[in-house]
């Protein structure tokens, strides 16, 4: 019965996409906020950004909707609406104080995912884009869980170039393997650095294993893009800002825009293919 | 009478916390570790990330297997001189790879068995290093530590 309700409630989706990574810091929720940005400049499309990052909720800052509350009606939690096609849901929403802390066990965390799912009004939405916290725990296997009543196009996985983060990120791919979750791709962030002042390139986080790009050869998986370091990048996400609109020239943009045009290629060509089975 | 307890030995314990994921804890956690050890103390470092457990690595132990000995699990033993002594989820897995995807009741099960059934022996400082969040892990960690020697939190933070 559970199952089937939340089924009825993600009836109205047609493509959803968990944004994973294993490790913390790598810029899961920057690449969640901004992928949603990116697929909502389409104005015929409506986004949906559910936040499950209980402990660590990053997506309200970087949204510009600290300190928004969310209105229950009739049909469910309302979303807060950043633009009119851009939807957004998050614990962070949720509490008195930015500064609360959610110390929660797994079981309160799964209730809680559970209830985002299954009582939140998006409505019609093209785009579910799902941040995730770090590691391969409760959170994780909940989403997949109860994400089984519709269907995950598949995962982003989130990495930096150097082995420490790798290392974790591998772990990633084989836990989506384990749950049979299709990986659209791997992003390599904060993929060196260009000084805006003498132009020079440094690598910041040495990729002493090949990074990204290796790991994927190794592991078959698309290796979907490399994002550069840029300084913009935090101060637009701390302001709550789009990097995406506030810097349209940065090269970081320019890779953004490539990958996110890959993923919507990957869900249109997967709902291609369903509608033929269908 | 009572039975010494595996931490009975350690004079101070110290938690390194954040929150945020990526801030350099595991790193401090090193650092803090070695620098401790070359002033001379005894340490020992814990490494609590069940999910991402980044130690193994930073003190190029990865390959290493754990054996148990009468009191418990033996700690590998790192550093120049050997002497820093490392328990860590990362020496369980069979495969480095293999991703730990555990719900949290086995997890609090497994931090349990980490916190008291390690031979840490005698030292000066044991650093207990965390995941990212305020979880499971979190709670289990300063439950089981802290009828012990818990000398209290170190947080690090990245400056946004």
């Amino acid at each position: 019965a559970e199952a089937a309700e939340l089924r009825a409630r993600l009836r109205a989706v047609r493509h959803t996409v968990l944004v994973l990574s294993g490790k913390g810091g790598v810029g899961k929720s920057t690449f969640s906020a901004l992928l949603a940005h990116g697929l909502a400049a389409d104005e015929s499309k409506q986004v949906a950004l559910l936040d499950i990052d209980i402990c660590g909720p990053s997506i309200p800052k970087m949204m510009g909707l600290e300190g928004e509350q969310v209105h229950q009606s009739g049909s469910g939690w309302s979303p807060v609406y950043v633009e009119e096609n851009l939807g957004v849901m998050s614990v962070g929403f949720l509490l008195s104080s930015p500064d609360d802390a959610v110390i929660w066990r797994g079981p309160k965390k799964n209730g809680l995912i559970k209830q985002f799912l299954r009582d939140v009004d998006w409505g019609e939405v093209d785009y579910l884009i799902v941040d995730t916290p770090p590691g391969t725990s409760d959170e994780h296997l909940s989403i997949v869980q109860y994400l089984s009543a519709t269907h995950i196009d598949g995962a982003v996985i989130v990495t930096t170039p150097q082995e420490v983060s790798l290392q974790d990120v591998r772990k990633e791919i084989n836990f989506c393997r384990k749950v049979k979750l299709p990986i659209i791709g791997v992003v390599e962030n904060m993929s060196g650095f260009v000084c805006p002042k003498c132009k020079n390139e440094s690598q910041i986080f040495p990729p002493t294993t090949g990074g990204a790009e290796k790991m994927c050869q190794n592991m078959n998986v698309p290796l979907l893009g490399k994002v550069p370091l840029d300084p913009q990048i935090g101060k637009s996400c701390d302001r709550g800002q789009s990097f995406l609109a506030e810097a349209p020239e940065s090269p970081a943009t320019l890779s953004y825009r490539n990958i996110i045009q890959r993923i919507q290629e990957y869900c249109e060509q997967h709902h291609l293919q369903e509608e033929k089975i269908m | 009478l009572a039975e010494r307890t595996n931490l009975a030995g350690v004079q101070h314990i110290l938690l390194v916390l954040s929150g945020k994921g990526g801030v350099g804890k595991s790193t401090l956690s090193t650092e803090l570790a070695l620098a401790l050890r070359n002033a001379g103390k005894r340490v020992g470092i814990l490494d609590v990330d069940l999910c991402g457990p980044s130690i193994p690595r930073m003190l190029r132990v990865q390959d290493s297997a754990v054996h148990q000995c009468d009191s418990g699990w033996v700690p590998v033993f790192v550093g120049q001189d050997k002497a820093i002594a490392l328990m860590s989820i990362g020496f369980l897995l069979e495969r480095p790879d293999d991703a730990v995807v555990w719900r949290g009741p086995k997890k609090n099960a497994l931090i349990k068995q980490f916190v008291t059934d390690v031979a840490w022996g005698d030292l000066d400082f044991l650093i207990v290093d965390t995941p990212p969040g305020t979880s499971d892990e979190h709670i289990s960690t300063v439950e089981a530590l802290r009828p012990h020697q818990l000398l209290g939190a170190i947080l690090v933070t990245t400056p946004q």
